[in-house]
């Protein structure tokens, strides 16, 4: 078997980079490789696992200083005996090795305006389109790794933002509650306030790392923005709402 | 000793696991009134709800106007092989679809029909297409609506604290609270409860090969048979014929039943379709017979018999392990599944989109061009604790259970999609029951001081001894031996060999050493999970031994047959004065107006 | 099996700049470079040698200066450019896409993604003066009254002296026009009017509509940054060549034979 390198993280904010010389299997992905040094020279290793599939969202690293999901980092694209750091991410205070803090984002997670359906149809069913709903499947296909947020730099060079911003991940919610097609709250711009969206400076780095794939500044934030920018500084919306003032006051 | 720190907290209610029945739980109790917490292994959103894929079934007639209720328990019925508790299989036959309506009211969006209502797909041994879905993700969209509804109603949420003990009042057999451990940490924290709803999921992590994460390793199960409380039907394991096996990063992970559906074909390491060797007489008269004549079943189901490639679960399971077992496996013990040979590369992407990123993504395998390799998987344990169908109250005073750790609602076998609506029926359920019993508790019960010593000891226990093997070795030891020895085909001989390895392993885990300290260490944690993997261990093979035939989840080789005998026996499983007993116990008889659809052909 | 190795290695800082290892510099100095060569040529051709370098010729007019704007009443020294850039100008600098790349390449907020920042501190467009990017829909309506101007631009160059013809000129306006209207109807602003304000595409045929347009809007959209530099490229190009034929450094290969 070939052996890899690994550079872990190992202890707090007071630790070191370890290396490890590891076997490994060119099947494997870096996952693999960290639990085989777990198992046998680093058994207090601290790092989070479940699916192993992509599609829970925990294994969430930096491989080489890329935010990445350790379980689908396959090893055949590393060259033998290649160096491979592994840091925890950067943006979340530090537990131990791998494992960071993330409940800031569970802190937001509280501050998303929560869903408020429109009533249901006579026959006590909702009714909604295919092409309705595809918008939204798009965002409720995040894992929460949180891989969009520990890349985000409006955060993670400048933590003190972290009071006026809830990150990418929550741009995602926010929009998929706003552009719901049974929302009856939605057409309240209010709803879009508090977030810290103007922090974004739509440098897309959360739309490049997400592993699910998610449009993040397309789809979600930009058009937030837009939708906040139809509130505020649309110049014919403007006009319109003089108009229509203009008239009611008569 | 030494004295332990304990943080100490009280809820009416506390829920744990935070999966899709947890959650449901939780909900239904705050909306009672009950102040509500939920405690999790994982992370908040993080559990194995997240993989379910194909869809929930509820007989909402969206597709089909026929289907109702009926013909959804009939289906759930035959499908357990009639072990189920009937009165389980018929709530949550009429409960489903009002569960589905639920969810989209929290905001879930499930694909559509052309008239807007909720999609519902075609499933195996369901009569009618009765699951709802999403996409191909349909776990990952229940999980998060309901952690974004119970974000919003503010449950309170222990996240990575892990309960280690249930702790009960002898005298009145009712539950007092709960001891944990905060896994950042190590801390220790104390739960007192009015009631408890366990809700933490399957047991698959004891096998080697398993579509189960670390967590699966059967906390729930093992705890409440330690507190007192009935198991049963833990002998049911339903091993899914195809997951993959190589390589080694996604062993276990399905693949799904589609692949065959959709032209696929299972072959040996001689390019052989061996299913055709594999056809039991049961079922000769509807399979083919050559493979003209099942590729000709593809084209047209007129023109043929069904391919022995979609003979039930546990018959291809059968055969791949046999095919292994006589040297005609692939390269990384599995068979291979061939679909590139057999269908274009456009048809098979647009047919399987997951499975072809799946396989691409995971293991470099471009599944339009190569086969692929896959064999047996551990995926559901069917048994689990033994509950009323009402309230979901188990056999000690104030325990509720809810989703895969309950017992009874799939009996031998579990369809697909049954898990889905399983989980919001029985964990809305557990909910109120838990709800209902603490308002009707006036106070917390006191907990016994030395059993919480006694419990802090085990815990600590690891880290005291010294020169003992690690957990990793034993857990290894454990997964490797009953995969073989208690897997998907059973034999007396075999599994008890299996109970004296358990009864070696126990051993070796009094003196399991681990390294470092309590501050975050996987360790540590595998360490305590030990015990429940080997106490789930013990009852399933304890149980398997006891039922003689063969019938859904639970393959002997030994008694090949299904015997009526047994039909209407469930085994109970329990904890007396510490060593576990299995008794047989007469199933319900269903009323007749139930009775009455299992009539007629 | 494993073997440890013990050499340790203690970094004072946990975090470098970056520990990426790929040449993560490339993209955003390609970037910047890029832009700093079209602003510059931009802003000679453009703004500084204006009425000094001719910019029309036959039936072509550099799509700088489209429409022309006769201004004999204005000093020599003006060029009529500035009666025109301020649309593209502004609908450019607030682009989201363009907004992205200098951000990166010139304000390194940041350089590359996992790469520091080196700014002190940051509140990106919520003050002032980033805020002022939210005039993009205002420079997006102004972009659309260009986008017709410059295909009739584009048309025009085909037919002079009284005859339809065609010439290397006429074709690079008629590209421009092209790649103009696909960055203009590409806009994320652009997307958002015509769909993206809706939650349900549904309620009626009119929205239905909308939702048709929108899909093809999106799919324009998403390769907007393709959009937005190959414009950007030929743009440049075309005024440059409408210059050099203007001022006979070279010939126009076309149909009409000459056109003095």
């Amino acid at each position: 078997m070939p052996l890899v390198d690994l550079k872990v993280w190992r202890g707090d904010d007071n630790g070191e980079y370890i290396s490890y010389l590891v076997e490994y299997d060119e099947g494997e992905v870096i996952l693999d490789v960290v639990h085989r040094l777990q198992s046998t020279d680093a058994q207090d290793l601290a790092v989070r696992w479940n699916c192993k599939a992509g599609k829970c969202g925990s294994c969430s690293a930096e491989v080489n200083g890329k935010p990445s999901l350790m379980c689908m980092q396959r090893m055949v694209n590393f060259t033998p005996g290649e160096e491979i750091i592994i840091s925890p991410m950067k943006t979340f205070p530090l537990i131990k090795d791998l494992v960071t803090d993330v409940s800031w984002n569970y802190e937001n997670a509280r501050k998303v305006p929560a869903f408020s359906p429109k009533k249901v149809d006579t026959d006590g069913k909702h009714r909604m389109q295919q092409v309705d709903i595809e918008r939204g499947q798009e965002f409720h296909q995040c894992i929460e790794c949180y891989l969009c947020q520990d890349v985000c730099h409006v955060i993670r060079d400048h933590p003190e933002n972290k009071d006026n911003f809830v990150g990418p991940r929550f741009f995602v919610q926010i929009a998929s509650v706003n552009m719901h097609p049974l929302e009856s709250a939605s057409q309240k711009p209010s709803a879009l306030y508090g977030f810290g969206l103007d922090y974004c400076n739509i440098t897309k780095c959360c739309t490049e790392v997400c592993p699910a794939g998610i449009k993040i500044t397309d789809n979600a934030i930009i058009p937030l923005k837009e939708r906040l920018v139809d509130d505020k500084y649309d110049p014919v919306r403007w006009l319109g709402r003089i108009i229509s003032k203009g008239k009611s006051g008569k | 000793m030494t004295d332990y720190e304990i943080e100490e907290h009280e809820y009416d209610v506390l829920v744990i696991g935070a999966g899709g029945a947890g959650l449901r739980a939780a909900i239904e109790s705050l909306a009672f009134g009950c102040s509500t917490a939920i405690v999790c292994k994982s992370l908040f959103g993080k559990a194995h709800t997240v993989m379910a894929e194909g869809g929930m079934a509820a007989a909402m007639g969206n597709v089909y106007e026929e289907d109702n209720w009926k013909v959804h328990f009939r289906d759930t019925m035959r499908g357990g092989k009639m072990l189920n508790n009937w009165r389980m299989a018929q709530i949550h036959a009429q409960e489903a679809p009002d569960r589905v309506l639920e969810l989209e009211e929290w905001g879930a969006l499930f694909d559509r029909t052309e008239d807007g209502l909720i999609l519902q797909r075609d499933f195996g041994g369901h009569k009618y297409a009765r699951l709802a879905h999403v996409g191909d993700s349909t776990g990952l969209e229940m999980l998060r609506t309901e952690q974004q509804k119970a974000a919003s109603l503010g449950i309170k949420v222990f996240s990575e604290c892990t309960i280690n003990r249930l702790m009960v009042d002898k005298k009145t057999n009712s539950i007092s609270g709960a001891l944990g451990y905060w896994r950042e940490k190590g801390n220790l924290i104390k739960f007192k409860a009015k009631a408890i709803i366990i809700a933490t999921g399957g047991l698959g992590k004891m096998y080697a090969i398993t579509s189960n994460s670390w967590e699966g390793t059967g906390d729930g199960h093992a705890m409440a048979m330690m507190a007192g409380a009935e198991m049963v039907d833990m002998e049911f394991v339903q091993f899914h014929p195809t997951g993959m096996v190589w390589p080694p990063s996604v062993k276990g992970i399905l693949v799904t039943e589609g692949v065959r559906g959709d032209g696929g074909t299972l072959r040996n390491s001689t390019d052989k379709r061996f299913m055709f060797n594999y056809i039991p007489e049961m079922f000769a008269s509807e399979t083919a017979s050559t493979e003209d004549e099942a590729d000709s079943w593809y084209e047209d189901h007129s023109l043929g018999r069904r391919t022995p490639d979609l003979l039930p679960r546990d018959e291809v399971a059968r055969a791949i392990n046999s095919e292994v077992k006589a040297g005609r496996g692939s390269p990384h013990g599995g068979v291979f599944l061939d679909i590139a040979s057999r269908r274009s590369p456009e048809y098979i992407q647009k047919r399987l989109p997951s499975m072809y990123h799946q396989f691409k993504q995971l293991a470099g395998v471009d599944i339009t061009k190569e086969p692929m390799e896959v064999g047996p998987t551990c995926h559901y344990a069917m048994g689990g604790i033994k509950v009323n169908a009402e309230t979901a109250q188990s056999s000690v005073n104030g325990l509720f259970a809810a989703g895969e750790v309950a017992g009874g609602l799939h009996g031998a076998n579990r369809l697909g999609g049954n898990s889905l609506s399983d989980l919001v029926v029985f964990g809305r359920r557990a909910g109120k029951g838990a709800a209902d019993y603490a308002k009707n508790t006036e106070s917390f019960l006191p907990i016994d001081q030395i059993e919480i010593d006694k419990a802090i000891q085990n815990m600590m226990m690891p880290f005291d001894n010294s020169n003992g093997e690690n957990p990793y070795t034993i857990h290894k030891e454990l997964q490797d031996s009953m995969q073989k020895l208690a897997g998907i085909i059973r034999t007396e001989e075999e599994l008890v060999q299996m109970l004296s390895k358990v009864e070696d392993l126990k051993k070796k885990m009094l003196s399991v050493t681990v390294e470092g300290n309590r501050w975050f260490n996987p360790g540590w944690h595998l360490a305590l999970d030990l015990e429940f993997m080997l106490t789930n261990a013990e009852s399933l093979v304890r149980a398997a031994i006891e039922r003689k035939e063969s019938r859904g989840g639970h393959t002997r080789d030994d008694y090949p047959e299904a015997s009526k005998k047994f039909g209407e026996i469930n085994f109970i499983i329990k904890q007396v004065n510490g060593s576990i007993k299995v008794e047989p116990r007469q199933s319900d008889s269903m009323p007749d107006e139930l009775a009455e659809l299992f009539k007629d052909k | 099996m494993v073997s440890q190795n013990t050499q340790t290695e203690s970094l004072f800082n946990r975090y470098a700049k970056t520990l990426r290892k790929d040449r993560w510099w490339l993209e955003p100095l390609l970037v910047g470079v890029g832009l700093f060569i079209f602003v510059m040529y931009s802003t000679v051709s453009a703004a500084l040698l204006g009425n000094y370098w001719p910019y029309e010729i036959g039936p072509y007019v550099s799509p700088f200066f489209e429409p022309l704007f006769y201004t004999d009443i204005l000093p020599k020294w003006v060029s009529p450019a500035i009666f025109i850039l301020w649309a593209p100008l502004s609908f450019r600098m607030t682009c989201y896409y363009y907004r992205r790349a200098y951000y990166r390449s010139y304000f390194l907020s940041p350089p590359a993604c996992a790469v520091q920042e080196p700014a002190d501190s940051y509140s990106g467009e919520s003050t002032v003066p980033l805020v002022v990017q939210n005039i993009h829909r205002f420079s997006m309506y102004g972009a659309l009254i260009f986008v017709p101007i410059l295909w009739n631009g584009a048309i025009r160059s085909f037919y002079w002296d009284g005859e339809i013809g065609i010439g290397i000129g006429s074709v690079l306006l008629l590209i421009n026009a092209f790649l103009l209207s696909g960055y203009t109807f590409g806009c994320h602003s652009f997307r958002h009017l015509i769909g993206g304000g809706l939650n349900s595409f549904t309620g009626s045929k009119y929205q239905l509509f909308r939702k048709k347009i929108w899909n093809i809007v999106t799919v324009i959209n998403s390769h907007h940054k393709y959009w937005a530099w190959s414009s950007l490229i030929v743009v440049g190009l075309s005024d440059l060549y409408v210059h050099m034929v203007a001022s006979e450094w070279i010939t126009d290969i076309n149909t009409w034979n000459s056109f003095f």
